[in-house]
């Protein structure tokens, strides 16, 4: 590669292709959560069981979809937990997810050792950037499907809640639970319902970690992704589609620290590893201050 | 978890745990044999890297009569890492402990070492001090840039261009040894060989592993190895973008069957080996052991599909000289800034070594 700035953009069009995807997934999972007015702490917990269930099956049963078929199945029972224990009275949602967390992960790791060693089949990508000579773009080009499933639940997510009964359920117990039982809603079984379909979405990120990339199961290969997602949300204020910009750009920020060491930038690798934290952290700051950013933020939500 | 909590009681138990430990009714198993060893490892023991390196080793030792292994894993650089020791010394009757971790050693194995006198605690870095440490703790050590420096040599001559890349972890004198080892040995076979190093900043980082594997074969490398804990990240995305590997700790060598060129491994049971005789024969382990290829401490995967028949020739010539002491630090070398770094023949255990700070001309990369 002859050209340095081409080969970062590159390579951040690639991180953003392969990183991203865990992300956009857990960040969707917490956006219906938080839609419907509670928030789920508990999903970095699910995404490291989410990962360990899926290279699991897909090693056992040789079938690396059944894998993430298993990983979803494996989040939603973590998330339907979180639901039920939430509905009890003088529950926390915050306190019971950070339980989760420790929960979902002390259990991936118990029964994940023997999986560490063994190869299971990964998901096939696919090869989108066939046509290009250039190796570093072809490579940045293999998408996983995965990547394009995530992006039409998003935007199918952002067009369910504005245009759909249920998503205007979801949103009116999320903003105002006492006019959600005006209503006749049960706002505990679509709290319990929108926790469980959001630990299904984050058990998928989870199988992305460790049948496509980085394509392993250990105990570091989430490294706080689940939680980092969750901060996404409120970053991309509740709205699934920015959740994908975010986790896109993200991703790509991640990819600064290594390709700019690969092209010769070597001093300061610390602080270029940091960089997807300080940019989302400088973005933060410049548009939570509006008032259009508090207009956007659930009704019910604890954290205010 | 029953191992941590019986630790608790039995701690609350008996001050003089000392006579805890004859008064445990597993005093009965230990009088069946000579040697109890206690290791403690921060990660999986199946890691692929530096754990299973070391539970490899200890794997090997079990099935010598006379010595009962108790093991723990996952054992963080905590105060749980003294829980897990002396729950070992009181509860299994273990009269050497090797402690695997970096982080272990000050102040844990320095504590218990002194609250337990009997026992011997071994650590796996060079960080005992005859001055100020206990007598019954130690420091062991193999110098595995002598089998990264073989690396280098293979991968030299299974690469046409000689360009290496190498993700590493942090920027600490063990880890610049190995880049420049894997540099200089690269060298000795093809002058014209580069090496291109990635730093990560953690020794366990599965996704910037990859990114940073990935950003090297970009750049043009034709064969990659590491030195982070667990190399199976950056062996499997190399043999998946078809980029030859040399491997780091343990054997990587079925992770890449057509890419595989060679790897740098421990033999931890020389070492081990010998501390169980010492305790069986009634003797004192040494205080502070290091060695490499001269007395059996590393070895060299065996060669993989990636390794060209002039490469395995050179390779085997440099594991012989270095089983005679050559040198791998010779003559006048230059650090990639400029500076002489190296002005004579250094022994490949000489002090001034384990100080290194910087990175060979001829590494792309910097250590801040």
């Amino acid at each position: 590669m002859d050209n340095p700035v081409l080969t970062v953009l590159i390579a951040m069009l690639g991180g953003a292709i392969r990183v991203s995807t865990p992300f956009m997934f857990v960040a969707l999972g917490e956006t219906l959560t938080e839609k419907s007015g509670r928030i789920n702490l508990g999903l970095e917990g699910t995404l490291v069981l989410g990962a360990m269930v899926a290279y699991a099956v897909s090693y056992l049963t040789g079938n690396a979809w059944l894998g993430v078929l298993a990983a979803g199945g494996a989040g939603t029972v973590l998330g339907a937990l979180h639901g039920y224990i939430c509905k009890l009275p003088r529950v926390n949602d915050v306190a019971v997810g950070i339980a989760m967390m420790s929960f979902g992960t002390g259990l991936a790791f118990f029964f994940g050792k023997p999986f560490i060693q063994p190869q299971a089949p990964h998901l096939e990508a696919i090869p989108l950037g066939a046509w290009s000579d250039n190796p570093a773009l072809a490579q940045a080009l293999e998408v996983n499907p995965l990547f394009f499933v995530g992006i039409i639940l998003a935007i199918f997510l952002g067009w369910a809640f504005k245009n759909t009964r249920w998503g205007l359920i979801i949103r009116m117990t999320g903003d105002s639970a006492a006019s959600a039982k005006a209503m006749g809603v049960s706002v505990d079984l679509v709290r319990f319902l929108a926790t469980a379909a959001g630990g299904f979405l984050a058990g998928i990120g989870g199988a992305f970690l460790s049948l496509s990339y980085p394509g392993i199961w250990n105990q570091g290969l989430s490294s706080g992704q689940g939680l980092m997602a969750v901060a996404l949300v409120i970053f991309a204020r509740w709205d699934p589609v920015r959740a994908i910009m975010a986790a896109l750009f993200f991703g790509a920020a991640g990819a600064i620290g290594p390709s700019l060491q690969a092209v010769g930038i070597t001093q300061g690798y610390y602080f270029f590893n940091a960089a997807p934290y300080i940019l989302t952290l400088i973005i933060m700051i410049i548009s939570a201050g509006s008032k259009s950013a508090a207009r956007d933020v659930p009704g019910e939500l604890t954290m205010k | 978890m029953t191992l941590h909590s019986l630790s608790r009681r039995s701690l609350l138990k008996v001050g003089a745990a000392g006579l805890a430990a004859t008064a445990l009714p597993f005093g009965i198993a230990r009088a069946q044999t000579n040697v109890i060893l206690g290791i403690v490892y921060v990660g999986p023991k199946d890691d692929y890297g530096w754990n299973q390196a070391h539970a490899v080793s200890v794997a090997a030792l079990k099935a010598l009569p006379g010595i009962t292994v108790v093991e723990e894993e996952n054992v963080p650089e905590t105060d749980a890492v003294a829980k897990s020791m002396e729950s070992m010394i009181n509860i299994d009757g273990a009269n050497l402990i090797l402690a695997t971790s970096f982080g272990y050693y000050k102040p844990f194995v320095v504590d218990l070492a002194k609250k337990y006198p009997d026992v011997q605690f071994r650590h796996a870095a060079p960080l005992w001090n005859k001055e100020t440490d206990p007598a019954n703790a130690g420091s062991y050590f193999p110098y595995l840039n002598q089998a990264h420096y073989v690396d280098g040599v293979a991968a030299g001559l299974s690469t046409a261009s000689g360009k290496i890349g190498f993700v590493a972890a942090k920027p600490i004198p063990s880890v610049l040894s190995n880049i420049n080892s894997v540099l200089l040995g690269a060298r000795s076979v093809n002058p014209n060989a580069t090496v291109q190093v990635i730093f990560t900043g953690e020794w366990s980082l599965p996704v910037r592993e990859a990114e940073a594997t990935n950003a090297l074969i970009d750049s043009g490398v034709e064969a990659i190895t590491c030195h982070v804990d667990s190399p199976k990240v950056v062996i499997e995305t190399a043999e998946g973008r078809g980029i030859k590997t040399m491997g780091h700790n343990a054997s990587q060598a079925p992770l890449a069957p057509k890419g595989f060129i060679t790897g740098a491994e421990y033999k931890w049971e020389t070492i081990y080996k010998a501390y169980a005789d010492d305790i069986a024969a009634g003797k004192t382990p040494p205080n502070f052991l290091i060695g490499g290829y001269n007395n059996d401490m590393l070895r060299n995967t065996p060669y993989g599909a990636g390794a060209t028949p002039e490469a395995i020739t050179a390779a085997d010539a440099a594991i012989e000289a270095l089983k005679g002491g050559a040198p791998i630090y010779k003559g006048t070398l230059k650090d990639n800034k400029g500076n002489v770094v190296v002005d004579k023949d250094y022994d490949n255990y000489d002090p001034y070594l384990d100080g290194m700070n910087w990175l060979l001309e001829g590494v792309q990369g910097s250590i801040t």
